[in-house]
């Protein structure tokens, strides 16, 4: 008689999360295990949903600022920039040539805390304890660089619609030089603890692999792309700012695992400390706020000024005639300046000193006056540290934005988990979480 | 005073000193001033010097519960069941205004303070509290623990060793 | 419409806009399913409707001149403040890797049947986004293979994104489930 022996086995359930010591983020991950191979797995999330773009539509379009600061708390000012140009993308403005280095600056320095705070908190999620401690402090040198410059550490808030805050401080130029050298040397060490460690790659080599094609459905962007081989950049593909005038490189690996985004990583920090000096170096005196330097009036703009008597703002602009009389043939409306005070607001000279710049600053404040963009709807992208960051605001010509709504790009990454583990071992859950630097404030907004 | 109080009290000023001076605590991080947590925890301004510097992930081997970032609708049953895990004598940090009151996210999806949910040792506001003011509250932490009657058996074997020791002098 | 056709609309294709290709061919291929277009701030946009919407995106991503491989967001706006009608609008935002261009594409969807076709066939991430904009907004994606709510927990009763939701109305907290 023949016996047949049949061992019944059955899969298990086993929960990660919210509130897991391996995993940096609220998510909660329900893995279905075959021994110690996941067979499926779901993703909840949600557990920081704090109503961004519910508490948007009740601010105005100032107040928004400090709410997307906590979009992604990693890099705010990343945030900010691509707000404060969704808007001004909506308000038909451009801000000062200054002003764009400026941002550029900032984006750059908060790119790099946020790598350093990915590639340092998922090693030592690996167990790498070292570079962890030594990645959080070279983000402290540049903290202390940011605090110079906007007052804050983390949620500074920094940019506004058609400028920022305030201008750099002094001596900045010298102080970016000796933090990038004390981040240049952490980045070297911590190179020469992970890059070629066995126990490191062992773990994220070939792990958490994803096809180019599935990228592109899950809508990657960022360092997760590049990691695929696909060199999609959001400051290459559609410049914004100054970045088209600035040279970097867009570092791209092949295998699309963790390692090859830890690569990327890393050299996209030397990157952003080129992009850093060069702007350093490129970057012109003058104002940091469009108001200063007035914009140009559009003709019958100038007249419908004119008939209520408000021509005290126009000015004319110098003309700088040149020995062939260029400067005449510029058309009669280009040399009348008018001075947006729609926007920004005064000094606070002006704001304590004159009447002009009480009023304006009142009407810039007042419930239901300040900035009021056309009716109309924009989508801004700007390359966030994790990849595309969009807006899209809808505008209904008041005060206060009518829909904004951002584009995670760590979302995509997210909902991409189930594809990417499917088939590893439990362990490589870790590593694989760890590589798609999941901002919580920014997946559930 | 009598002898027994006499050393129950230096009982409990030694066990105070050993309590607060070897925190376990439990990060229970949610959102950005988790960044600020790092910071405090690392090398700039190490929370060891205050022997604070040994974070355990499971709320069964903490003595101290820090609640780090916003806690949203969702995650207030997490947190609940996270402080019902943890083992007496425990405490509990507020840490950043969104714990403390809700912070500006007053809406349909943010608890408006954890102390309406679990109850709360310590606030430290600030959004997010600098790495100065967390280890202020920490301070102060240690000030309340070593104050506090210092409870190390339950009620009724507590008293019994009372008079055990004053039996013994 | 069947290859040839397609391969037929292709060559009678007079000159297309050579800024806009998108909206030009578009118009071609879907005269009546294009309710309308305009580009402001230099952002392309397309209203559609809704029963076509499944095609449009088809023709969008597999026409090798648009190519548009990624759905880059996908979300929806309650007009109900403004007043417009119809109250919903789904709004799509695609990107052609290939090309470096970015089409709006938007569907209007009425209050009393807010439905629209899913594209979790075309995309594997509408998967996520159309279980959010149905957790925020109560828009059904016909077709969706799983559609529960993303960021808000089950028992929460209506859709918070809607201008009609206050923006500080609290429910219960319940407890965790296992």
């Amino acid at each position: 008689m023949r016996v047949k022996s049949e061992t019944v086995t059955e899969t298990m359930m086993l929960n990660m999360g919210p509130s897991h010591p391996a995993m940096h983020g609220v998510i909660r991950i329900i893995l279905e295990l075959d021994g110690e191979n996941v067979v499926d797995s779901d993703i909840e999330i949600g557990y920081l949903h704090r109503a961004f773009e519910k508490e948007a539509e009740n601010a105005t379009y100032n107040q928004v600022f400090p709410y997307t600061d906590r979009l992604n708390y990693v890099s705010p000012v990343i945030n900010n920039v691509g707000y404060a140009l969704a808007v001004e993308k909506l308000l038909g403005i451009e801000v000062t040539e200054r002003c764009k280095y400026i941002r550029v600056i900032m984006s750059e320095i908060s790119r790099i805390c946020d790598h350093l705070t990915c590639v340092g908190a998922s090693a030592m999620e690996l167990g790498a304890m070292t570079a962890f401690l030594y990645m959080i402090k070279a983000r402290e040198f540049l903290w202390e660089l940011l605090e110079q410059v906007t007052g804050a550490r983390l949620t500074i808030a920094y940019c506004r619609v058609g400028g920022v805050k305030a201008d750099l401080p002094e001596n900045f130029e010298q102080e970016v030089t000796e933090r990038f050298v004390e981040v240049r040397k952490v980045l070297n060490e911590v190179h020469g603890l992970l890059t070629k460690n066995r126990i490191f790659v062992d773990r994220v080599d070939g792990v958490g692999v994803i096809s180019k094609e599935d990228a592109i459905s899950f809508a990657f962007t960022g360092p997760m792309l590049r990691a695929c081989g696909i060199p999609y950049d959001v400051r290459r593909n559609h410049p914004y700012l100054t970045y088209d005038q600035i040279d970097f490189d867009v570092p791209t690996e092949t295998t699309g695992d963790c390692y090859a985004r830890y690569l990327v990583r890393m050299e996209e920090m030397e990157q952003s400390m080129r992009i850093v000096e060069q702007a350093l170096r490129k970057m012109p005196e003058g104002p940091t706020n469009v108001d200063h330097a007035g914009r140009i009036m559009q003709p019958s703009e100038m007249v419908d000024a004119a008939k209520v008597g408000k021509t005290r703002d126009m000015k004319l602009v110098q003309l700088e005639l040149s020995p062939n009389l260029e400067g005449s043939e510029r058309q009669q409306h280009q040399q009348v300046n008018a001075l947006a005070k729609n926007v920004v607001l005064p000094a606070k000279e002006d704001t304590y000193g004159n009447i002009e710049g009480l009023m304006n600053h009142f009407m810039l404040i007042m419930e239901g006056w300040g900035i009021r963009p056309p009716v109309g709807e924009v989508y801004q992208a700007v390359e966030g540290a994790n990849g595309e960051l969009g807006f899209y605001i809808v505008s209904d010509g008041t005060d206060k934005p009518y829909r904004v709504r951002v584009r995670p790009p760590c979302f995509a990454f997210t909902a991409a988990i189930p594809t990417m583990i499917k088939g590893g071992m439990v362990a490589d859950v870790v590593p694989t979480f760890g590589s798609i630097n999941m901002i919580a404030g920014e997946l559930d907004r | 005073m009598g002898v027994g109080e006499f050393i129950t009290s230096k009982l409990d000023h030694a066990v105070g000193w050993a309590r607060k001076y070897s925190i376990f605590q439990y990060p229970f991080i949610t959102a950005c001033c988790g960044m600020e947590y790092m910071g405090v925890a690392c090398s700039h301004y190490d929370i060891d010097r205050f022997g604070a510097g040994f974070p355990r992930f499971t709320p069964r081997q903490s003595d101290v519960l820090f609640v780090v970032g916003t806690i949203s609708h969702k995650m207030a049953p997490v947190l609940k069941t996270i402080y019902e895990q943890m083992c007496e004598p425990k405490w509990v940090v507020a840490f950043g205004v969104c714990t403390c009151t809700g912070g500006f996210y007053d809406n349909y999806s943010t608890v408006q303070g954890i102390d309406t949910v679990i109850p709360v040792d310590l606030y430290i506001p600030g959004c997010p509290p600098r790495p100065e003011s967390v280890l202020d509250g920490l301070m102060l932490l240690q000030e309340k623990i070593q104050n506090q009657k210092q409870e190390i058996l339950p009620k009724a074997k507590w008293r019994e060793t009372q008079s055990s020791v004053s039996r013994l002098l | 419409m069947s290859p040839e056709q397609q391969n037929n609309a292709q060559a009678q294709l007079p000159q297309v806009d050579g800024e806009r290709p998108a909206l030009g061919r578009l118009h071609q291929q879907f005269p009546e399913a294009i309710l309308a277009s305009h580009s402001y701030r230099g952002d392309d946009t397309i209203s559609v409707a809704g029963d076509s919407l499944l095609p449009i995106m088809q023709f969008l991503r597999e026409t090798p001149e648009l190519s548009f491989e990624t759905l880059m967001d996908l979300t929806a706006v309650d007009y109900l403040k403004m007043g417009k009608s119809p109250r919903f609008e789904v709004v799509y935002h695609l990107y052609s890797l290939t090309h470096n261009h970015r089409l709006r594409v938007k569907v209007p969807l009425p209050e009393d049947l807010p439905e629209v076709d899913s594209l979790t066939s075309l995309w594997k991430i509408a998967d996520w986004y159309e279980r959010e904009v149905w957790d925020m907004f109560g828009i059904k994606f016909r077709g969706h293979p799983d559609l529960r709510r993303l960021l808000m927990y089950e028992e929460f009763e209506g859709h918070p994104l809607r201008k009609d939701y206050p923006k500080s109305r609290r429910q219960p907290i319940v407890a965790q489930r296992t």
